[in-house]
């Protein structure tokens, strides 16, 4: 096993101390991140910086690779050459990684062009539905499915991989061996079974604000391509997308209605000229070329008579049985193709008795 | 010189029967009231007193005890006024003593010396007549009440004047007809020919109704949830006379009884904010709660969200067992209460959810929105419908279907399940548990394939299959079917409630919070 050099550890060190100072300016985090050590200090330290300094002058490793060992983690320093090659794109790349769910697993799950796919924490139905489907087709065709866990879109992601038992690999804000957010317990539970957790804070550190635009641009830089499925004008995954370009990156987005505020984000990307994601095939096509790797294939049966019809109408947007009623299909008809669609897996019942059509795959 | 009568206490909802002892001694005047007597009891001395000389007669100047056997018995209520009357009239040999023996009395007094509405006479006409007495006098408001019972000599006096007078041998006067406006005639009836659109709801009524499955309606601030739930009484088999008799004497108990026999099946919606002895009775003493009030009808829970945990908890038992049982001191009471649930919520927590894009909600206001229903109450209901609002088209447009209709529809497939369940302990389709619904509901291969196949994926857990196969019975009872079809278990599915588990199963994001 190879051990991180004590340096890089002291990096780790010093973000987990300086956290709390890194939260007021984490507008400027970016800028901070690039800055080395001393640097670092100097900009957000304040009174403390004379006594920082010197204990990183005699950083001893010893406790943090103790907790690490406790908190069952690994680490990846720059200085490895098994170091990942896309994390050297940043600046300056994060000095550590430290890995949940083991050292080497978590390097064969990036070596192959990860997928990132990243998105709204509050996302629709839509958005989460079409999440779910392109992590189950790019993790089919075994490609990583690298994320943030966080709620809504990219836990969305991770499930679908881990759906088909394929690799994904997700980024997180604080230390990887604890879940964040807390109620993706389970979630994180199973990545660690069938994939990893990686984060650039050593164990111990408490979560703040500004690791989520840092995690953000560990997630671009280690993606071949980094897809946004729904993001608000605000949203975070906006972020990724940025860093994923500045980074040379591919860059894709799922269109969706003009009229949806979750979809403005990825709406205006696709203006910019961003990749048109409409499902995993289209990703796959961007990264490794049209028809080199195939996502796995629809295996739902045939749609004909009424049920192609009941399907027809809850797409053009006849989505609850007042409205499938009102387009003159009968209810007694309606509620038993319904159940049968729903049997197939070609509609989803959501909240309000509201029917949506799932993606294929 | 000593008087004894009968009468009767209400406990619960049962009649106890009561005996009433005067004796009166020369002394100096005093009149005690003995035999774990409540205030109101003991209050009655002063109404007996006023009563008696308003009635034109006199009032002994000696000392009486009264006492009311048993004694470990708790007598509440005025109800007990007009047999402490004609007990001290009988002991004072106003009227014959040797008449009473037949007598139940039962009232209260006014000073006046008028008999006085008071709850509860058709449970204490059904105590007479257990009792072996053959006559009871009653306030006249509550003669047809009474009346119902048969093989009694009902005398409904509306004075205490003219109680004693027949006592003394006077004809008793005919009861009083039938009130030409009992409370509430004239308003219409609520009916499903009210309705305009909902086609889907008034489906999923009409499978309720047929098999007494409880029933949850989901949909947007007024949509017209409670509309139709107060319409599914109207589509509900009438009642027969037992069960109407049974309703009378608990709403009779509950003060809540207007005039002679209720027909019309009980609608109770009680607002959220009850307690749970509200909910399924308590208190000291204890009183019928809404389950009760609702035996034999339907009981609405509006906002069901919104309902204290602990009150619904409470329903669990009536639920389940038909009956709930409230243990007070050394006593056990126990009241029926076997009513189908129907139940509205909102589908989201700000209520929007399904209507355009105005949902706001998140995956988290979701995910405790639902905890906060799921549970006991919700593995109960087998039928879940959503309520749109119903378009400007559909509200000028002919209604779908009237009560009659679907009454005659319902009527047939109940009769399907009598037959059936001729043997079993369960009435209706909603009443089977998994062993009866093994036994009774035979699949068509089809329907056990789709069944399998749902099953399997996951999407439903063991009660929910319940679920299905009870309501999937009921749409082929509605239909005439012996064997339940694939079509059948198709609309069973498609209107099934999901628990939280099987909607997390489906939704894989509310799975791993």
């Amino acid at each position: 096993m190879t051990i991180a050099c004590d340096r890089c550890l002291a990096r780790g060190w010093l973000l987990a101390t300086l956290a709390g100072h890194l939260d007021p300016v984490r507008s400027r985090i970016d800028e901070l991140l690039a800055l080395d050590d001393h640097e670092l200090i100097d900009a957000v330290g304040g009174k403390a910086a004379s006594k920082l300094k010197s204990t990183l002058g005699d950083f001893d490793a010893g406790p943090l690779r103790e907790s690490v060992e406790r908190a069952g983690l690994e680490t990846i320093c720059r200085c490895d050459p098994a170091f990942p090659g896309g994390l050297a794109a940043l600046p300056r790349p994060p000095s550590a990684l430290y890995v949940a769910g083991g050292r080497d697993r978590c390097l064969a799950l990036i070596r192959e062009d990860p997928v990132a796919i990243v998105g709204s924490r509050r996302p629709s139905p839509y958005g989460l539905d079409v999440a779910r489907s392109l992590g189950r087709g790019i993790a089919c065709s075994g490609v990583t499915v690298l994320s943030g866990m966080a709620t809504g879109i990219d836990a969305a992601a991770h499930e679908g991989a881990l759906a088909v038992g394929g690799p994904t690999l997700a980024v997180l804000p604080g230390p990887p061996q604890r879940p964040y957010p807390a109620s993706k317990r389970s979630l994180h539970g199973r990545i660690l079974e069938a994939g990893a957790a990686i984060s650039e804070l050593p164990p111990g550190a408490e979560v703040r604000r500004w690791m989520f635009p840092a995690r953000n641009r560990i997630i671009a830089a280690l993606g071949s391509m980094t897809v946004v499925v729904e993001a608000g004008r605000r949203s975070g995954a906006l972020l990724t997308a940025a860093w994923a370009r500045r980074l040379g990156r591919l860059l894709g987005a799922v269109p969706g209605r003009v009229t949806s505020p979750q979809s403005a984000g990825p709406n205006a990307l696709l203006a910019c000229g961003a990749e048109l994601i409409r499902d995993a095939q289209d990703a796959l096509d961007a990264v490794f070329g049209a028809g080199v790797r195939r996502a796995g294939a629809d295996s739902r049966a045939e749609l004909e008579g009424d049920e192609a019809e009941l399907l027809t109408a809850i797409a053009s947007g006849h989505d609850t049985m007042e409205a499938l009623t009102r387009a003159g299909l009968e209810p007694e008809r309606a509620l038993v193709t319904l159940a049968a669609l729903e049997l197939e897996g070609y509609i989803r019942r959501g909240p309000g008795g509201r029917f949506a059509v799932l993606p294929g795959v | 010189m000593l008087a004894r009568l009968a009468t009767f206490a209400i406990d619960g909802v049962e009649p106890r029967q009561v005996w009433v002892e005067v004796d009166i001694r020369p002394g100096l005047p005093s009149f005690t009231i003995v035999g774990l007597a409540d205030t109101a009891v003991r209050e009655s001395r002063d109404r007996v007193r006023a009563a008696i000389l308003n009635s034109r007669f006199t009032f002994p100047q000696t000392r009486i005890t009264a006492n009311l056997a048993p004694a470990f018995l708790r007598k509440v209520g005025p109800g007990f006024d007009a047999a402490l009357a004609l007990g001290v009239l009988a002991a004072s040999d106003q009227v014959p003593a040797a008449a009473l023996r037949s007598y139940a009395v039962f009232g209260e007094l006014s000073l006046s010396g008028d008999l006085r509405d008071s709850p509860g006479a058709l449970a204490v006409a059904e105590g007479t007549r257990r009792a072996g007495l053959s006559r009871l006098i009653v306030p006249s408001q509550r003669g047809r009440e009474a009346a119902l019972v048969d093989g009694l000599e009902v005398i409904a006096v509306p004075t205490l004047r003219a109680a004693a007078e027949i006592l003394m041998g006077a004809a008793p006067p005919e009861l009083s007809a039938p009130s030409q406006s009992p409370a509430g005639a004239g308003l219409a009836e609520p009916d499903l020919a009210d309705v305009r659109g909902h086609r889907t709801p008034l489906l999923a009524l009409e499978i309720a109704a047929a098999g007494g499955h409880n029933l949850l309606l989901e949909g947007a601030p007024g949509t017209g949830k409670t509309m139709l739930a107060r319409r599914v009484v109207s589509i509900l088999p009438a009642m027969g006379r037992r069960e109407a008799v049974e309703v009378t004497r608990i709403h009779s108990v509950a003060g809540l009884c207007a005039d002679g026999l209720i027909t019309r099946r009980p609608f109770r919606a009680p607002h959220h904010t009850i307690s749970s002895a509200g909910l399924v009775g308590g208190g000291s003493p204890p009183r019928p709660g809404e389950a009760t009030l609702a035996h034999h009808g339907v009981l609405f829970l509006d906002e069901l969200s919104e309902f204290q945990r602990s009150s619904l908890e409470a329903l669990r038992q009536p639920l389940e067992d038909g009956r709930v049982t409230i243990v007070r001191g050394q006593r056990a009471l126990v009241f029926p209460t076997r009513f189908m649930l129907v139940a509205a919520t909102n589908p989201c927590p700000c209520g929007f959810a399904g209507v355009g894009d105005r949902c706001r909600c998140g995956e988290a206001d979701l995910r405790r929105y639902r905890r906060r229903l799921s549970g006991p109450l919700l593995d109960r209901m087998d039928l879940l419908v959503n309520v749109e609002r119903p378009t400007e088209l559909e509200l000028s447009s002919p209604p779908v279907t009237s009560s009659e209709a679907a009454r005659g529809r319902i009527a047939e497939a109940r009769e399907r399940q009598r037959v059936r369940l001729a043997r079993s302990p369960a009435r209706c389709n909603g009443e089977l548990d998994s062993r009866a619904l093994r036994r009774h509901v035979r699949l068509e291969a089809g329907a056990e394939r789709v069944l399998a196949r749902a099953y399997a994926a996951g999407t439903l857990s063991a009660r929910g299959r319940d679920r299905v196969l009870r309501v999937a019975r009921t749409i082929a009872d509605l239909e005439s079917r012996e064997q339940v079809v694939a079509e059948n278990v198709l609309t069973a599915l498609s209107l099934r409630q999901r628990s939280s588990s099987e909607e997390a199963s489906a939704w894989p994001q509310a799975a791993s919070g």
